[in-house]
């Protein structure tokens, strides 16, 4: 077998006046690598080439890229699963700024996060143990809070390409809907109100894009349309 | 150097994973100056890969459990060197942390009475020892570092702590008085280099499991905090305990967690047999990790191992159902298909005892302080040094760490140290300011690589230096082989202290980064092998052919390494809990 081809994206503003993509070989000896094993080999030919990682096991979130066209976590994506013709292209997460080669600024991705308000809210004194909650309750949350922040479907997101402002995307919306969903919270008005523009929730047209990336099998349209029905009751 | 920005904090905290979270939380609500800093995002922290649970006598699966059981457990689990203090304040304080956890939104696993879940694992038990296996592990299914990294994260969003993401701090610096008053840090973003100054620093850097070529740790798991606090000088205790999981998946390293035993799962042979039996009649399969990772190497060794190669053990699940499965260890069917390529509903999965967790670190009291020794062997508190976490030693983990105790030790430490650290800035404390020789002097490493003009690259030092460690200091250990390790160790250290930087751009250089961690790699590996080298004994994780039994009359006792002479000393363990009587040291068996 010859070397896979692998292209890459590349571009780094202290030398480079704009992008381009770079071709590399890189030897597999035939093995079913991950992405991430390759983008690694990639590197020892090319110092330079950044890209982040972390856990290498699909939790952390670190390397989410666009991989031959669909956006994934590299660390979990077999080449098996990716590669045709003997060829492998990489780019950074679309619609985001790029800091260098595969590395995106998450900026607005986390602004969207933390606007949700990404945290338990329950204005009742605390009890001296836990908060009791029944499994069927738990099993709401099932589905939404195993969220790695990779950002895959939000960059997916065509909603969120034009408009990543003010429209929270895929990623946060999962998130809100966490957070409404859970039996211990108590801010569910507050969340609704601030959710009720014609941009936040609404400008999501059900491409099911981010359903269709996730590298964690999540599914935010359905939660999204969760949001919907409880803004709609909310209203009448 | 006048050109250098600084930063100035009442309190920097090194480190984004749960006991660095759990800390800037504590000083975030009190309104102190404090920042976080983080070589990544901070849920992209090693916490987030947490499976099993968290271990804590919150008297859910029984209402009768009692956090002296927890210490027992834990003390034994340590084999006799955690101490007795430390370990008797985190039982003890444990179950008000694991509730707050709960309060800020932790989605736990539930019990039908809509109480937190708990499972049973290793080394636990019921009425110290003799009322058979105790379910205390504290489980959002089998995502539970996920669950409580994400929380602690939100909350500290709640709170408006200041994060300092995608940071790395490169050294600490020291006033005239010796005292720890700030650090060097790059922003990886622009390359930028600036002196962080701070009365209270705070290692919460996480393990370093990179050192081993196997493991199950992240890729930026490189002992970043051990790697300063040595380069400053001060001492490590325990660096040769390090915990190998009887359950890393076969050729991918990563983590298959204790839980599934837990649940009811079991290891087997290649005639199929259950093997733990012969090894630990009791608690079989749910025996110390320590014993159990060198039963596994015991079959291997004696022939018994599975595979073309006979080089692992099979981690049987499928008689737990598809229900038990999907609703209890989702994550590892997950992980199981990934890495080993087997649906461990139908299929068992291959697995080896792989580097999991330091035991040792920087030597702390309850508080976090950092402690080191003075010229009469006395315990002396280091001036604005603080660790917490798997970076410190505080000792709770002893010779052997209890599945689901790393948990419960940064949230217990974590908080612990954040409202010691309040409560010391509400008294005021002044250092004296460091001067610019000081300040210079931790930037030595860094201008080294940024000049350097040839040499070997990274990546190639990073396999040897794996290779040596992997080979020399695994699960079993013996004289000779250790002597060479440590030889081979010394000359890596000279080539690395030559190596090259090919890349010396500004904007997000993730090789620049690279090669200071392999400088922090370097220091963590040669204080395991000479701790490794002079324990002349077996305790806990620490098996040596040579020296197979434990040595209560010389070793009985947490060692020390001295970085400045390379020399390993002892510091006594405390066997004198606050509010139950001590645990005296007891022959281990499961």
């Amino acid at each position: 077998m010859s070397k896979l081809q692998v292209s890459l994206y590349r571009y780094n503003p202290e030398t480079d006046s704009a992008p381009y993509m770079q071709e590399f070989q890189v030897d597999t000896q035939g093995r079913d690598l991950m992405v991430l094993d390759v983008l690694h080999l990639a590197k020892e030919q090319d110092n330079g080439l950044a890209f982040r990682r972390s856990c290498r096991e699909g939790v952390c979130g670190s390397d989410g890229m666009n991989m031959n066209g669909k956006n994934g976590l590299a660390c979990i994506t077999p080449l098996s699963e990716v590669v045709k013709g003997n060829k492998l292209t990489l780019r950074p997460l679309p619609g985001l700024p790029v800091i260098r080669d595969l590395v995106v600024d998450m900026g607005l991705f986390y602004q969207q996060y933390e606007r949700i308000q990404p945290y338990l809210q329950n204005d009742e004194p605390a009890p001296a143990i836990e908060r009791l909650q029944s499994p069927e309750e738990r099993d709401k949350l099932d589905g939404l809070y195993e969220c790695i922040l990779c950002a895959c479907c939000s960059t997916a997101c065509p909603s969120f390409w034009w408009n990543p402002e003010k429209f929270v995307g895929p990623a946060g919306l999962l998130q809100s809907y966490r957070f409404l969903a859970d039996s211990r919270d108590t801010a569910t008005r507050e969340r609704l109100t601030d959710l009720e523009d014609p941009f936040s929730v609404f400008r999501c047209r059900g491409i099911m894009n981010c359903v269709a990336v996730c590298p964690k099998g999540l599914n935010p349209t359905r939660a999204i349309g969760k949001i919907r029905e409880m803004l709609l009751a909310d209203a009448t | 150097m006048s050109t250098m920005r600084s930063l100035s904090f009442d309190a920097i905290i090194i480190g984004g994973g749960g006991a660095g979270l759990r800390a800037a939380l504590e000083l975030a609500k009190s309104g102190k100056k404090t920042a976080v800093l983080s070589k990544v995002f901070p849920t992209r922290s090693h916490t987030v890969s947490a499976q099993g649970g968290i271990t804590c006598a919150i008297a859910s699966a029984d209402p009768d459990d009692d956090w002296r059981w927890h210490m027992y457990d834990t003390v034994k689990g340590g084999d006799y060197i955690a101490d007795q203090d430390a370990s008797e304040y985190m039982c003890s304080e444990g179950p008000k942390a694991v509730f707050e956890l709960e309060h800020m939104g932790l989605p736990f696993s539930r019990f039908d009475n809509g109480r937190i879940y708990q499972r049973p694992f290793g080394g636990q038990s019921k009425d110290f020892g003799k009322g058979g296996q105790a379910a205390r592990t504290c489980a959002a299914a089998d995502r539970t570092g996920h669950a409580l990294l994400h929380t602690l994260y939100q909350n500290n969003l709640k709170n408006n702590t200041t994060f300092l993401n995608e940071w790395y701090a490169v050294d600490l610096v020291k006033n005239a008085d010796g005292d720890v008053v700030g650090c060097i840090a790059m922003d990886i973003e622009t390359g930028e280099v600036v002196h962080v100054k701070s009365k209270a620093t705070v290692m919460a850097t996480g393990g370093a499991g990179r050192i081993f070529a196997s493991t199950t740790n992240a890729l930026i798991n490189t002992g970043d905090g051990i790697g300063m606090a040595l380069r400053a000088g001060f001492p490590m205790q325990d660096m040769e305990m390090w915990q190998f999981h009887p359950t890393g998946i076969y050729g991918a390293g990563t983590l298959v967690t204790e839980g599934c035993r837990g649940e009811g799962g079991y290891l087997v042979n290649k005639d199929g047999e259950r093997f733990m039996e012969r090894y630990a009649p009791n608690a079989k399969d749910l025996a110390g990790r320590d014993v159990v990772a060198r039963s596994m190497v015991m079959e291997i060794l004696e022939g018994r191992g599975c595979g073309e190669k006979g080089d692992h053990v099979f981690l049987k699940l499928d008689h737990l159902g598809e229900d038990v499965l999907g609703k209890r260890l989702p994550g590892i069917v997950e992980l199981s298909k990934t890495f080993a390529h087997v649906d461990p509903a139908k299929e068992p999965i291959p697995v080896v005892p792989t580097c999991h967790y330091m035991m040792g670190g920087i030597p702390t009291n309850v508080h976090g302080q950092a402690i080191m020794q003075d010229a009469d062997g006395n315990d002396q508190i280091v001036g604005g040094l603080f660790a917490c976490g798997e970076a410190a030693c505080v000792s709770v983990h002893g010779a052997n760490r209890l599945g689901g105790n790393s948990l419960l030790d940064l949230v217990v430490f974590g908080r612990a140290a954040g409202m010691f650290i309040e409560g010391a800035l509400n008294e005021g404390i002044e250092y004296l300011e460091a001067s610019e020789s000081d300040v210079q002097s931790a930037m030595k490493r860094i201008t080294r690589w940024n000049e350097s003009e040839d040499g070997e690259t990274v990546p190639e030092l990073k396999r040897d230096l794996q290779d040596i460690m992997q080979t020399s200091f695994g699960v079993f250990r013996e004289e000779k082989n250790m002597q060479e390790g440590v030889k081979r160790l010394e000359e890596l250290r000279e080539r690395i202290a030559n190596a090259y930087l090919p890349d010396k751009s500004h904007t997000f250089n993730t090789a620049r980064v690279e090669a200071l961690e392999l400088d922090n790699l370097m220091e963590v590996a040669e204080a395991t092998a000479i701790a490794a080298l002079e324990r002349k004994e077996s305790r806990g994780a620490h098996s040596r052919y040579d020296y197979p039994d434990r040595d209560d009359v010389n070793w009985l006792k947490h060692s020390l390494y001295f970085p400045a002479e390379k020399r390993l000393g002892k510091r006594d363990v405390n066997f004198a809990p606050k509010t139950v009587d001590m645990f005296e040291p007891k022959v281990r068996t499961y």
